[in-house]
């Protein structure tokens, strides 16, 4: 068994099984499986889920729209965000 | 292909699925068109709350019946959707807020409702992270039946549901053209075919306004972009939902362990500006370290923005519109579609099924605004 996204602990076969759901692309899969919402965002399972994603869907991986990118892109203290700020 | 439905439902987020689901449980052919994808808008990026805690009367027996329906739904729907009762607890944070307090929880009681008001030292006994000081909170209100969902499993079991009972979803369909004659609805053009349907709801969320007006309809809905944070995992530590109105945050600890909260953004912005903000995750992590100083030590992960479809009396906007005959809306959630889903689903079936109207949906209607006689909800943070 491949675990895929070690953050969300989700394998290949999950993967495949939600892309015959209907997951068609990576932000579907994020959506369902959680796929990427863990402490890397994505930076270890993104590129192997693209892969199996393209593989299942006869798709190229270059014509895959990749998840959304989101702030702060690595894990920060709270403790450190509230330095400097009075409200 | 299907090219006919009974009812066409514009937008796949909570409550056009739950919609669906309603009407294809009382053997009507339905098509939901999504421009994206199930719970993409703001169904997706919300925080899930499930409160009956509300200043308006209706707004409270909406809610306790949305309730009654979310406790069963599991079974309903055959699926999980990641439900529980951890209940929410509201911070009082002024003096003068009191009286208003006492008066929304005797109403709330009046109804049946389960909610007590706490003193300032029982506020620990029920998050014990939470710091009364920093809060600057001298009681709490809590009702230990209000909860949570996973947003995106109630919207995919709804969805599923529907879809087992015949339910057509069209996903990354755009809606070009809303068609009427004589101002009735005919159907729908979206970017791939023509639906014909008399009967087309708008469940658009914040995009409703530009539906409504391709059939010249105005709506008074604003979005308004808010932002939401969400934690590392870490063990169980406390299971209520915390707001407060007067700072506007609201955080809960999630089923995977992550908190996930939001707050007013410190610069109001109106418009469909989906970026998220440095200012908004300073000003977050401030207030929630002062509300439970140990988070300092946690670690944010991510931040994303969505919109909320907001009212001028922060109600939503239901049911049939005087200029065209078979457009019905349904939006203008302000902020608490989620919560209200489950029932207001069944209120626009029955509406558009047994053509049976209920009080809530005649007072909900659009033609309130006509009117200056508005009563608005108080109870609205985030």
């Amino acid at each position: 068994m491949n675990i895929i996204c070690r953050c969300e602990d989700i394998n290949e076969k999950e993967i495949i099984a939600a892309i015959h759901d209907g997951c068609h692309t990576l932000d579907d899969l994020k959506r369902m499986l959680r796929l990427g919402m863990g402490p890397c965002q994505g930076r270890t399972c993104l590129l192997l889920a693209a892969r199996i994603l393209a593989r299942e869907t006869d798709q190229c991986i270059e014509d895959l729209s990749l998840q959304t990118s989101r702030p702060p892109v690595i894990p920060v203290p709270l403790g450190i965000l509230t330095r400097d700020t009075h409200d | 292909m299907i090219d006919q439905a009974d009812v066409v439902i514009i937008g796949g987020g909570i409550n056009g699925c739950a919609l669906a689901y309603e009407l294809s449980k009382r053997d009507t052919k339905v098509v939901v068109v999504e421009r994206s994808s199930l719970a993409a808008g703001a169904t997706g990026r919300c925080g899930a709350g499930i409160r009956q805690q509300w200043s308006t009367h209706e707004n409270v027996m909406l809610a306790m019946q949305s309730v009654r329906i979310f406790e069963q739904l599991e079974e309903e729907l055959g699926a999980s959707i990641g439900f529980r009762q951890g209940g929410y607890l509201i911070a009082i944070n002024e003096e003068e807020d009191m009286q208003q307090v006492q008066q929304n929880v005797a109403m709330q009681r009046s109804l049946g409702l389960d909610i007590a008001i706490l003193d300032p030292d029982a506020i620990t006994d029920i998050v014990p992270i939470l710091d009364v000081k920093g809060m600057r909170s001298i009681g709490a209100t809590f009702c230990p039946t209000d909860g949570h969902a996973d947003p995106f499993k109630t919207t995919y079991a709804y969805a599923n549901a529907a879809y087992h009972a015949g339910t057509s979803i069209y996903l990354h369909s755009e809606i070009m053209d809303i068609l009427t004659k004589n101002g009735t609805i005919q159907g729908v053009r979206t970017d791939k075919k023509t639906i014909q349907a008399p009967v087309v709801v708008n469940a658009a969320g914040a995009w409703s306004k530009q539906i409504a007006a391709m059939v010249g309809l105005k709506l008074p809905n604003i979005p308004f972009k808010k932002e939401i944070i969400v934690t590392e995992r870490m063990a169980r530590i406390f299971d209520a939902m915390v707001i407060s109105f007067k700072d506007g945050i609201y955080f809960s600890q999630q089923d995977e362990g992550q908190i996930l909260g939001g707050i007013p953004p410190p610069e109001t912005v109106t418009g469909y500006h989906q970026e998220p903000t440095f200012s908004f995750l300073t000003h977050m992590a401030s207030t929630i370290t002062r509300y439970a100083p140990v988070l300092q030590h946690i670690n944010v992960i991510r931040q994303w923005t969505g919109f909320y479809d907001v009212t001028p009396d922060a109600r939503p906007i239901l049911g049939p519109v005087e200029e065209i005959d078979g457009f019905i809306q349904c939006h203008g959630f302000s902020g608490h579609g989620f919560m209200l889903a489950p029932v207001v689903a069944r209120l626009l079936a029955e509406l558009i099924v047994d053509t049976r109207s209920s009080p809530f949906l005649e007072h909900l209607n659009i033609a309130r605004f006509a009117t200056n006689d508005l009563e608005r909800e108080q109870s609205v943070v985030g």
